[in-house]
Formats: C-alpha cells, structure tokens, sequence
C-alpha cells in the first residue's frame, strides 16, 4: 500500500498570520528540504505553533503560500493535506482503543485492510501488543508513541511535531528524541519540529531555525548557529553568551577592531557581522578559560580581568561568575576534566579566550553589555 | 514508633485502628439512610399501594369501597380498550424526540463549542422557560396557536394552511408542545457532555483525513454519547407519560395514555384501572429504556 511520495520540498512564502492587531507570524519564507528534520526554535509565543498549525491547515494564512512541491496547499482544507500532526497533548481518540487510534487516518481514507500496517507501525513505535488497550491505560511516554504512530502511518509528505515531548519527564525526553531521530532516519519523511527546547533542537535536528516575535533571526546547521549566532537574542536564546558592548573602529589585515569598556580587542573578519559603529562582542562561557593573573595568558589570545564572585559546582562543569570592572557579571564553564586548578570565591582572576572563538554582532546603541540567558517567556518584541 | 515520637507530640493517640475501621465501613451507610428512607417512604409504599390497586375488583367504586380479587384481568381489559392511547402516546413521544433531537443537537453544540463568552447567558436561555410554570407556558402556546392568532393567520395567508385549516387542536400542536416543554432535559446533558469534547480532538480528527461529517460520525458522536442517552430517556420517559399537552392543545383525538389515567383516577374515579394502565405506562418505559440502552451500550450511563 505504499503510496508514491512525490517529490517536493517545503517551501513557506512571506507567510504571514495576524490575530487582530497581532502579527504572530511576519512575513516568514523558509524551505525545508525533502526527508530532512528541521526545528522551528523559539521561545513561547513567538509564532513558531502558529506557523505549524498553517502548514498541518488548522490556522488559515493572512497572506502568503505554503508549497509542497510546486502546490500551494496554504487553503487547503486540512483533511485534504499529505500533512499529519503529532499534538503538543497527543489528542489520541479516548473512546478508541490503541490500534483503532493508529488506524484511524487509513479508514477515513477509505483503505480496508489495515490489521499488517497497524502491527507494523506499532512496532516500530516499540508497543507491540499494546491494540487492545484504551490512551488512558497508557503512560505519557507511550501516549506520545501512539501519537506518533497513527500520524506516521499516513506516510505523509510532511510530519509536524508540535511539542511532542514536552509533557515528559527529563529522562525519557532525552530517550524519545533519540528514538524520534532513529524513526526518522529509518522513514526518511521531512520532520518538522517546533519546540522551545534548543537542547532538544540542537540534538535532533539537521536544520535550526531561530523564531522571536514571529520572524526567523537565523537559520542554519545548529553547530553553525550556535557557533557564530546572528543576533544577540540567538546568542542568548541558543546556549548563552557573554556579550560586551562596544565600538567597531574598522577592518584591518583580517581583523576587525573593537573598544569595550575602555581596552581594545580584536575579532577576525570572517566572524565579524559588522565592522564598524556599536556591535556586541560576544564570547560563549565555555570559550573563557579562567586563570589566576594575567601573565599566564598565552600569546595571542584576548582577556579581562575581574573578581570571581560566584563559583556552582554541577558535576560536568564548574560555573563561574566574573564581575569586571565595569560591573558585569560574565560567566565562565570550565570542564571538570581534571586539569584546570578551581579558582576561589572573592579571589582576582582573569578570563582569557582565543579571538578565533569570539563574535561580533551588530547592536542597537542603546544596547548594553547581555549576558544572561533568555528565558522561556513570552518575548514580545524584545530583540 | 520511637523514631517518630517527637513529631506525633500535642496530638492525641489515634484511636484503635478496628474501632476506626468499623466506623468507616458504617459510614456510606448513614449516608444513605435519609435518602432511601425518603424513597421507602414516598415512592415505595405508595408504589405497592398502587400494584395493589390494579387488582382490586373493578366492579367496586369510592362509595361502594374495593375489595382485593386479585383481578389480573384488569391489566388485559385496559389494554384493550386504551391501546391506540397507548400507540399514541409513544408515537407523539418519539416523534417530539426526532425534532428535539434536531433543535436540541446543534444547540447544544453550539452552546457548549462556539458560544464562548456568551456560553453563561445562553444555558440561561435555555432553562429560564422552566421559571415559570409548565402549565403557564403551555397555555401561552394555546393562545399562540390559536385560531385567531397572528399565527394561524399569516400562515393562511402565504397558503401554507388551507383557510379553515388550524393547528390548535392537531396532533402538530401536540407534539410541538411536547417538543418544546422537554427540549431542555434534553439539551442539558448533551451540553454537559459536549461541553467536556475537547476540540483538539477534532483538529486531530480533520488532521488524520476526516471530512467534517466523518470527524462528527467518529469522534463527536461517540464522545456525547452519554449526553445523548441520558438526554433522550430524560426527554421521552416524561413526554410519553405526559397529559397537559394533549388536554390543552389537542382534542381527545390527540389523548395519550396520561390524560386516560388522569381521567381515571380524578374523572371515572376508577382507581383499579388507573392503576393498572399507570403500571402498564411503567412497564412499557422500562423496556423501552432497556432495550434502548443495550442498544447504545453506553456503561458509563447507568
């Protein structure tokens, strides 16, 4: 019963959704490569839900397409879409038992013979003998197998994910994305997963998009983002960052120049997204290396000096606070690998980073230094 | 125990844990007892009363006083000379049930799904007529439909009445009375169970390739299924027992078996027939509701 899939990427085009005088998505365009798992990021109420409930055709489009190949499905009725969700809260059937739910989608269609694809499906989602039973018997983790199951049985073109893992546990979060990664693999249909976990996107997914306030900030590999972030908010949404604020003064032999609270520093061309006027300086905490004064700082590598005035210990890493001179707080991961000596409480210290690691990205003069996570809430039109 | 000592100080000793326990089980008990006294009282004794009634001899009268035969004949004999009241009475019934289903349905739904901040104001609606009093709002509708009304009249004259026709004192005006005085027995519960369908089980529905009608068939129906039974038995087990309707919008053309009984016990003062025809009326309920009910399987109803 295979159905041929006929080619087709997933193109949005200057897709856009108001609610009244709210634009929850702004003139969005992205492609999504056939087969490929792609995640919309973003902090809740961003817009990421919305644009996946335009592309499964619960949410009608204000203006833009939605194209499929070389169809443009955005008003299309949702039943009539090769699209298939998997609910944020599973919306399994309660009235249905396990099997009955998976079937579901191949009996609207009309297919008789569903018993070998339902056993199959419910296999490979690892709950075998489990047809009998209702959603209520079953745990979350199992719950959300179902879900996926009776969406991926459909074969669609297209599979959105809609914060599917978000209502289990730690543990069996980190066990389902390996095991969503591994479905994927093995079906080679285009995920698409919205989520707010960045750990969960980073893991899973080949292609990241960054969505604030109902535009994508940046899109690209996760190492790629996360590695050299296009605005501060990426800087801070994907992982964390410590951004100093400062004065471009020019490109020269490679490099560009930088004054930041009064010491100059250098990033080198190639990571720099400008190269003159007010840019953040960025340097991820985990690329600080913290030593004791600053002549044990290597050649060729940039530092600043500050007070150590926090110190958390959290097995893999030890996590420090430096406040500088100017009063920001910057923080520094060093490994617990066994070879760095821990610094002390109160102590001077400095931090000291190869400029190859840092990042300049263009600011907003009235920006200052950003050093702290964004956390997931409701961002508005920060940026 | 003597690790926990110091936190038990201040509290009294817990009482003996069989003396608790024997507590416990008598509590449901007691509970009960107000209640099912209440029911031995006012439903149970009058209701032996009434069996024993049904086989008094039907020669006897009030004046006269019954003596017990043990008459089972009486039950044959009603039968047979009420049987079209009782055909009638089932037929209007369920007749009333189709067009209330059919009003009753998608108010419910709309209520319960679409209404939004509107939801309070609506079931207000819905159950203000039941203020005022059934026989008031009966009577309003004789004034409606009658003869003379602005009904009748303009119906006449876009010629969908012959000149003469009328509804007043029609088996239409009947059943409509019945429609409309029990509708809302019915549309509570459904909104009730409606109210409880959560719409991301439709978008899942119309997500997995369900047409509007398919998503309805397959997942609203079957989740307002204990709306739906409860509803209907709360509509049609009082609409086939009623007499009001028929007495005041209808002629004893219209008579179903609850002006029968109504006249025997309060008109003819025949209390043997009365009675019997009224365990007839039971017996013929609960069977219609049983068979109904295995019909539907809803286990969660009863």
């Amino acid at each position: 019963m295979a159905r041929e899939t006929p080619a087709g990427d997933l193109r949005l085009a200057d897709l856009t959704k108001r609610f009244g005088v709210f634009t929850a998505v702004d003139d969005l365009s992205l492609t999504v490569e056939q087969g490929s798992f792609f995640a919309l990021l973003g902090a809740s109420g961003c817009g990421k839900t919305t644009t996946l409930r335009m592309i499964a055709g619960l949410e009608e489009p204000t203006s833009g397409q939605v194209l499929l190949g070389d169809r443009d499905i955005a008003r299309l009725r949702p039943y009539k879409r090769p699209v298939n969700t998997v609910f944020q809260s599973y919306a399994l059937f309660p009235h249905l038992n396990i099997f009955e739910n998976v079937a579901f989608g191949l009996r609207r269609r009309g297919i008789r013979s569903v018993d070998d694809e339902v056993t199959r499906m419910l296999s490979l989602v690892q709950l075998d003998g489990y047809g009998n039973r209702r959603p209520a018997q079953l745990s979350g983790g199992q719950q959300q197998r179902v879900a996926l199951a009776r969406a991926l049985i459909n074969r669609p073109q297209v599979l959105l994910l809609d914060e599917p893992l978000g209502a289990l546990d730690l543990k069996l979060r980190r066990q389902m994305q390996i095991e969503l990664k591994r479905i994927q693999t093995e079906v080679g249909i285009t995920f698409v997963h919205v989520t707010h976990d960045q750990e969960e996107a980073m893991t899973m997914a080949d292609t990241v998009a960054v969505m604030n306030a109902g535009r994508i900030e940046q899109l690209g590999a996760p190492a790629d983002i996360y590695e050299f972030p296009a605005t501060a908010f990426v800087a801070n949404f994907l992982g964390q960052s410590n951004l100093l604020a400062g004065e471009a003064t020019g490109a020269s032999g490679g490099d560009v120049a930088v004054t930041a609270h009064g010491t100059r520093f250098s990033v080198p061309a190639g990571r720099s997204r400008a190269d003159h006027g007010p840019v953040h300086l960025g340097v991820r905490p985990e690329k600080l290396i913290l030593v004791g004064s600053a002549d044990q700082v290597p050649a060729g590598h940039q530092h600043v000096t500050g007070v150590v005035t926090d110190a958390s210990y959290v097995g893999v890493s030890t996590q420090y606070l430096l406040r500088t001179g100017w009063g920001t707080e910057l923080s520094v991961f060093a490994a617990n690998s066994g070879t760095s000596t821990p610094v002390a409480v109160g102590g001077e210290a400095v931090a000291y980073w190869d400029p190859r690691h840092a990042f300049l990205l263009p600011r907003d003069a009235a920006d200052s230094d950003r050093t702290s996570p964004v956390l997931d809430e409701p961002v508005g039109a920060s940026s | 125990m003597t690790l926990l000592a110091p936190t038990r100080a201040g509290h009294p000793p817990p009482a003996p844990p069989a003396a608790r326990s024997g507590r416990r089980r008598l509590l449901p008990y007691l509970l009960l007892l107000p209640g099912a006294a209440w029911l031995l009282i006012f439903f149970g004794v009058p209701l032996v009363q009434l069996a024993a009634a049904s086989l008094y001899d039907p020669s006897g009268s009030l004046s006269t006083g019954y003596a017990m035969t043990w008459a089972v004949s009486n039950y044959p004999d009603v039968l047979q000379a009420y049987w079209p009241q009782f055909l009638r009475s089932f037929g209007y019934a369920g007749l009333a049930l189709v067009l209330a289903l059919l009003l009753g349905y998608p108010l419910a739904y709309a209520i319960a799904q679409k209404a939004g901040r509107w939801k309070n104001l609506l079931l207000v609606c819905v159950v203000a007529p039941m203020f005022t009093s059934f026989l008031v709002r009966t009577l309003a509708w004789k004034t409606i439909l009658s003869d003379n009304g602005a009904l009748v009249g303009l119906l006449r004259d876009v010629h969908l009445l012959a000149p003469d026709g009328r509804l007043l004192a029609t088996p239409f005006a009947v059943v409509l009375g019945l429609t409309y005085n029990f509708l809302p027995f019915l549309v509570l519960p459904l909104y009730a169970s409606l109210e409880r369908l959560d719409p991301r089980l439709l978008e899942a529905a119309t997500d997995l390739y369900a047409s509007p009608v398919q998503a309805f068939r397959r997942v609203t129906l079957p989740l307002s299924m204990p709306g739906l039974v409860a509803g209907t038995l709360l509509f049609f087990i009082p609409a086939s027992g009623d007499y009001i309707n028929a007495e005041l919008l209808g002629t004893p053309n219209e008579y179903m078996i609850g002006n029968v009984i109504d006249s025997a016990f309060l008109v003819r003062l025949d209390y043997p027939q009365g009675a019997a025809l009224s365990f007839l009326l039971m017996a013929a309920i609960l069977a219609v509701v049983f068979g109904y009910l295995r019909r539907a399987g809803t286990e969660e109803v009863l």
